[in-house]
């Protein structure tokens, strides 16, 4: 006999890995139109923002369903999970959309000369979004601990970034409009950063009941 | 006991009359019912559409079960029970003098909250109804019992042991049995009235996916005191306070964002 239940958490699980995919999808794009200046790259992520959206509205709603029904134990952990990692994602897309928008209108600028590593800081930062989602896909909570550390990493390049920025706006006064563009885009990259950390602190809940939020200060 | 009244008058022609496309299968209008003085449920209406789940919820002596009871005219067993308004089942309303409540009660099937197998084997508990109807051949017979408990996820627990008692069987065992008995003869709706408030959390998850199965091929109306039960199975709710209707809704509706404050504040358990 099918058990309804776990069906409905199935759909659940399946909604959210949907919506991983396309949080991805719209960061990659989105510093792909940032780094090779593509302006309608860049216009597009905006446009589709609106599905990640979406499926956050879609992803409440089948929780809050689920909630009626009186989970318990891993269940219930796994239905208000869902609810953060699906919040966590949709700001992941915010900020895909804030790197699009600075990408659009970097691409009507002339560019900015400086050598900045900004695949390696957005690499760094997708592999823990990826690896948060691998975690919560494959209950592994040991892997999700594992990514938590590797926050500090994309901190200390962001400060790495936003200091060469820095130097170069003092020595070049006319890059200045053009630089805080690319500053408010490597913190958007943090940003998501700091959202796969959070993501993979709920793993870690979902799969050991136990809450590392705040228990790692920096 | 009041006489209870049959007429013997064929159902419509055709046998179970269907609803039309998109019209509801029970139509309930202005239904009143009065234990003598006493009135215990005050103009209800409701329509229910075929296959899905309606739960009626609310307080012990709310009416939920007295309306229940209504739909297959069980009422008719009571001393002293008026009823004013109609009830109609596919159109026909099952209160006219020219009604057979024997064929009623064969398209509207009824689970009780305390399993009531007979004392006979499980075999001849689940042939009973279907003997009762006139069917004979043993393959026929044979075969209405294996589809019944295959539908009441019974099968594979007692395929061995038909010829054994039902009395042996567990509660929720005897339970599913009951629902296999009611299925036999193939209703359009089955009634129940707290089918799992008698039985342990497994036994109940059992007969809840149970129910959520049945509803591909029949129409259910439930009773039930379990909040969650309700939010679980079902897929529109009605909420009675001393005889009244008060709130009528899709249970996602009626658990998440109920339109009455006194529906909200039985289903958090702050009264009744």
């Amino acid at each position: 006999m099918e058990n309804h239940f776990e069906t409905g958490l199935d759909a659940l699980r399946q909604k959210i890995l949907l919506m991983a995919s396309r949080a991805e999808t719209s960061v990659n794009q989105a510093v792909q139109a940032l780094v090779q200046r593509d302006h309608d790259l860049a216009v597009k992520v905006r446009e589709d923002d609106n599905i990640i959206d979406q499926y956050e509205v879609d992803i409440d709603e089948m929780a809050i369903v689920l909630l009626t029904k009186a989970p318990l134990a891993s269940n219930l952990r796994l239905v208000t999970v869902a609810m953060k990692v699906s919040q966590n994602l949709e700001r992941i897309g915010d900020e895909a959309t804030k790197i699009a928008k600075r990408a659009r209108d970097l691409a009507q600028e002339p560019p900015v000369k400086m050598n900045l590593d900004i695949n390696r800081m957005a690499n760094l930062a997708l592999a823990m979004v990826k690896d948060a989602l691998d975690a919560f896909v494959h209950r592994d909570p040991t892997a999700a601990r594992a990514i938590v550390p590797r926050d500090k990493e994309v901190d200390a390049l962001n400060k790495e970034i936003h200091h060469l920025l820095a130097q170069h706006m003092m020595a070049n006064p006319d890059t200045i409009a053009r630089c805080l563009h690319w500053i408010v885009a490597i913190k958007s990259l943090e940003r998501i950063a700091d959202h796969a950390k959070n993501i993979a602190e709920e793993v870690v809940y979902l799969y050991e009941a136990q809450d590392i939020r705040h228990t790692l200060k920096n | 006991m009041a006489e209870i009244l049959i007429p013997k008058i064929a159902p419509p022609a055709g046998g179970a009359a269907r609803p039309k496309a998109g019209a509801p299968l029970i139509e309930i209008e202005n239904l009143s019912l009065y234990y003598g003085a006493a009135k215990a449920l005050k103009s209800i209406s409701l329509k229910l559409e075929e296959k899905i789940v309606t739960a009626f919820i609310g307080p012990s002596g709310c009416g939920k079960s007295t309306l229940l009871r209504c739909l297959n005219r069980m009422n008719d067993l009571i001393d002293n029970v008026r009823i004013d308004g109609a009830i109609r089942i596919g159109g026909h309303d099952i209160y006219d003098a020219n009604v057979d409540v024997i064929e009623l009660r064969k398209r509207v099937g009824m689970v009780f909250q305390k399993s009531n197998p007979f004392p006979k084997s499980i075999y001849e508990n689940v042939a009973y109804g279907l003997r009762l109807h006139g069917v004979k051949k043993k393959a026929e017979l044979d075969e209405a019992v294996e589809k019944s408990l295959q539908q009441s996820a019974l099968w594979d627990e007692v395929k061995d042991r038909l010829n054994a008692s039902a009395l042996g069987l567990s509660g929720g065992q005897q339970q599913r049995l009951c629902i296999a008995r009611a299925i036999a003869i193939r209703p359009e709706i089955i009634l129940m009235d707290e089918p799992a408030s008698a039985l342990d959390p497994i036994a109940t998850t059992r007969v809840e996916e149970l129910i959520l199965e049945l509803k591909k091929d029949f129409t259910i109306v439930i009773v039930t005191h379990n909040m969650q039960q309700a939010a679980r199975i079902s897929d529109q709710t009605a909420f009675f306070y001393i005889g009244e209707l008060v709130e009528f809704d899709n249970t996602a509706k009626i658990f998440t964002n109920p339109a009455k404050k006194q529906t909200e504040d039985y289903v958090t358990g702050r009264f009744g």
